[in-house]
């Protein structure tokens, strides 16, 4: 295999970016791969980064479909979403050990109501022909809103036993249950796109919206479906943090989590102008960013001044990405060689 | 047959508008004791006086036909860098400039990046939320008050206005802008350009217009207007904090929306912006009056009202086509 072959693959930048911030972990921070074994579950600073970018990863998955749908496919209200679904569950337990409802009826109610805010966003955007990012805007903002009016404005806590098993206390084979929630999330979506032409609907939207109308695509309703898909995506992750934190915190709760996730989605290799898109890559994308972040917290960097080098990532990933940028640097590239090669001519003139 | 139904969008949205706020400013004064007063509407733009310029600017945006979801962090931004300077006894005719061209860089740099890197203007001023709300933080991640004698003097004057109400600075300088920005948009080349561009960039481009130039000048506007907006904010405030003006973004698109400018570009009016401002402060002002109704609702309420505009927009321009 030739190495252009490798550095043109769509899993490179992802790799390279993971390889950077581990390696920088082995030089400065050694505790960070100590994996140590208690009550038969495994503990350490990997584990923990794992569990954390389950949250991340969900609402990249979600994400990832939107943003391949093109024409400025976009979901800024995935963090707002997460508060709500956490605030509706918090509500429903009531602060109460043993609450009168199930866990099962709970989630449920609580998935609903985030892909009920999801088919608001795409109804938004496909019926309406809102633009994505001022449709999902306003749930960004009124969204905290109404999580607010779910908890009272309180942070409500959550004291039911079994419910922290989704993303606390619950172990399978020594590895915390919210991976492998993540996991069969990431599957399904995968096995779903693959084996359906769904995926194909997609892509084909992505790169021509037009064309794609009049191949007799559903346009609307796929577009509807990916919004109401990243809302119950940001549900679920929801659910994942309000048992992890063990309450809902309507203003708190995924706040500028948006960023993070649009972040492991073009990280992971998906253009921002719809079309290809590529879900490991999003799922790489999410580990990534958690790694970063848990790196920069253990060197003592606080989660706002975080905002500020995540801006900075972006930033330098839109240059490697661009292609505005790639062409300037190969007409150089191509003038040098001009160069070269006049020169080379010049000097076989002169012998 | 009917000629009133052949108005242009813009002007059907402010009729509704204007409509909206007379019925609730009508149902107001006779539901809540002392509501009909001009204190009441004077009180309103006080409160609001930093809304109504940053609006301002993100109507030149939206009508240009993008976005700026930076604004609310760069004013927190300029808040912050205010305050800490003039804690370190710099004399406020220096930090004022200073910030307001730091305000303005952020937005040449956003005008930069959408034009030459053909990048969304979502997702740049969105990249440019974090890096301003970041380098607040950076600077100071707790509140800073301001006690410089020039700032606490000009918050605390006050100018009488009809009858026992009156005014401030920060309405004044709002104003102002109102002024300033119905020039540039309505009497300047500059601004037929802005509605030319945010039409049709391609006829614009074809008919000789300098598109770029128009785009980032756009942005670096909205980045200037934030930055006035600060100053007036931190009149108001009196202190810098890295959460100020969280969601003022949607609010500032809202009040523009509310007033008539459509956001698939090419079309909007300043004056109509001052509408919606007037829209959101009196939403505010019914809740505050009302007393059982909590803070949050004002939002809910302006998403709401955002919500039922734009599909109003999108009703208006289907029937034109």
């Amino acid at each position: 295999m030739n190495i252009k072959k490798i550095t043109e693959s769509r899993i490179f930048l992802p790799l390279v970016i993971l390889g950077i911030i581990i390696a920088f972990n082995v030089i400065f921070n050694k505790n960070f791969f100590n994996i140590t074994i208690k009550d038969g579950h495994f503990f350490g600073s990997l584990i923990d980064v794992l569990n954390r970018s389950t949250y991340l990863m969900l609402l990249a998955i979600g994400l990832t479909l939107v943003i391949a749908t093109g024409g400025g496919g976009i979901d800024i209200s995935v963090g707002a979403i997460v508060a709500i679904s956490g605030a509706v569950s918090a509500a429903l337990f009531a602060e109460s050990e043993t609450p009168s409802m199930g866990i099962g009826v709970v989630i449920i109610i609580a998935l609903l109501v985030s892909m009920i805010f999801g088919a608001w966003n795409g109804f938004l955007v496909a019926k309406i022909g809102v633009q994505p990012v001022v449709a999902t805007l306003i749930l960004m903002v009124a969204g905290r809103g109404i999580a607010q009016l779910i908890t009272d404005g309180q942070i409500l806590y959550i004291k039911y036993p079994t419910f922290f098993l989704l993303g606390s206390s619950g172990y399978v084979l020594g590895l915390p249950l919210s991976i492998y929630i993540a996991g069969s999330v990431f599957l399904l979506t995968m096995i779903i796109l693959k084996k359906t032409a769904l995926g194909l609907f997609i892509e084909s939207i992505g790169c021509n919206s037009t064309s794609s109308k009049i191949a007799g695509i559903n346009v609307n309703k796929i577009k509807f479906f990916t919004y109401v898909f990243s809302g119950l995506c940001a549900g679920i992750a929801g659910l994942l943090i309000a048992s992890n934190v063990k309450s809902a915190d309507a203003n708190n709760a995924g706040l500028f989590m948006e960023l993070d996730a649009i972040l492991a989605v073009v990280i992971g290799g998906t253009s921002m102008k719809g079309g290809r898109f590529y879900l490991p890559g999003s799922i790489i994308g999410a580990l990534t960013i958690q790694c970063l972040t848990t790196t920069m917290y253990s060197v003592g960097v606080s989660p706002y001044v975080m905002t500020f080098v995540k801006s900075l990532v972006i930033v330098g990933i839109f240059f490697i990405q661009s292609e505005e940028i790639r062409k300037i640097i190969q007409n150089k590239r191509s003038k040098k060689n001009k160069n070269i090669s006049n020169k080379i001519i010049v000097k076989e003139e002169i012998a | 047959m009917i000629k009133e139904l052949k108005l242009k969008p813009q002007y059907v949205t402010l009729f509704i508008t204007l409509s909206i706020f007379t019925v609730l400013f009508g149902i107001s004064s006779v539901k809540f004791d002392g509501f009909f007063s001009m204190n009441v509407i004077m009180n309103l733009f006080i409160d609001n006086a930093f809304l109504l310029v940053t609006a301002l600017g993100m109507t030149f945006v939206l009508i240009i036909g993008g976005i700026d979801l930076s604004v609310g962090a760069v004013i927190a931004l300029v808040c912050m860098l205010s305050a800490n300077l003039l804690s370190k006894n710099i004399s406020p005719f220096i930090v004022i400039p200073l910030v307001i061209i730091v305000a303005g860089l952020i937005g040449l740099a956003h005008g930069l990046f959408i034009h030459y890197m053909k990048l969304e203007p979502f997702i740049v001023t969105l990249a440019g939320m974090y890096f301003a709300r970041g380098l607040t933080y950076i600077i100071n991640g707790d509140t800073i008050i301001i006690d410089n004698p020039f700032y606490t003097k000009v918050s605390q004057i006050t100018v009488p206005f009809f009858g026992d109400s009156f005014i401030n600075v920060n309405v004044i300088v709002a104003f102002l802008m109102l002024g300033i920005s119905i020039y540039i948009a309505h009497y300047t080349k500059f601004g037929r350009n802005v509605y030319a561009v945010g039409g049709n960039e391609q006829s614009a481009k074809m008919m000789g217009l300098p598109v770029a130039r128009t785009k980032i000048m756009v942005y670096a506007l909205s980045g200037i207007y934030s930055g006035i907006a600060g100053i007036v904010f931190s009149f108001y405030m009196l202190s810098g904090y890295g959460l100020h003006a969280n969601g003022v973004e949607m609010d500032a698109i809202a009040s523009a929306v509310i007033g008539g400018t459509l956001l698939t570009g090419g079309v909007g009016m300043m004056a109509g912006t001052l509408f919606g401002v007037m829209i959101y402060g009196i939403i505010q002002t019914i809740i505050m009056f009302d007393g059982t109704l909590s803070s949050w609702w004002t939002k809910i309420a302006l998403g709401a009202l955002l919500c039922i505009f734009i599909v109003i927009q999108r009703l208006l321009v289907v029937k034109k086509k």
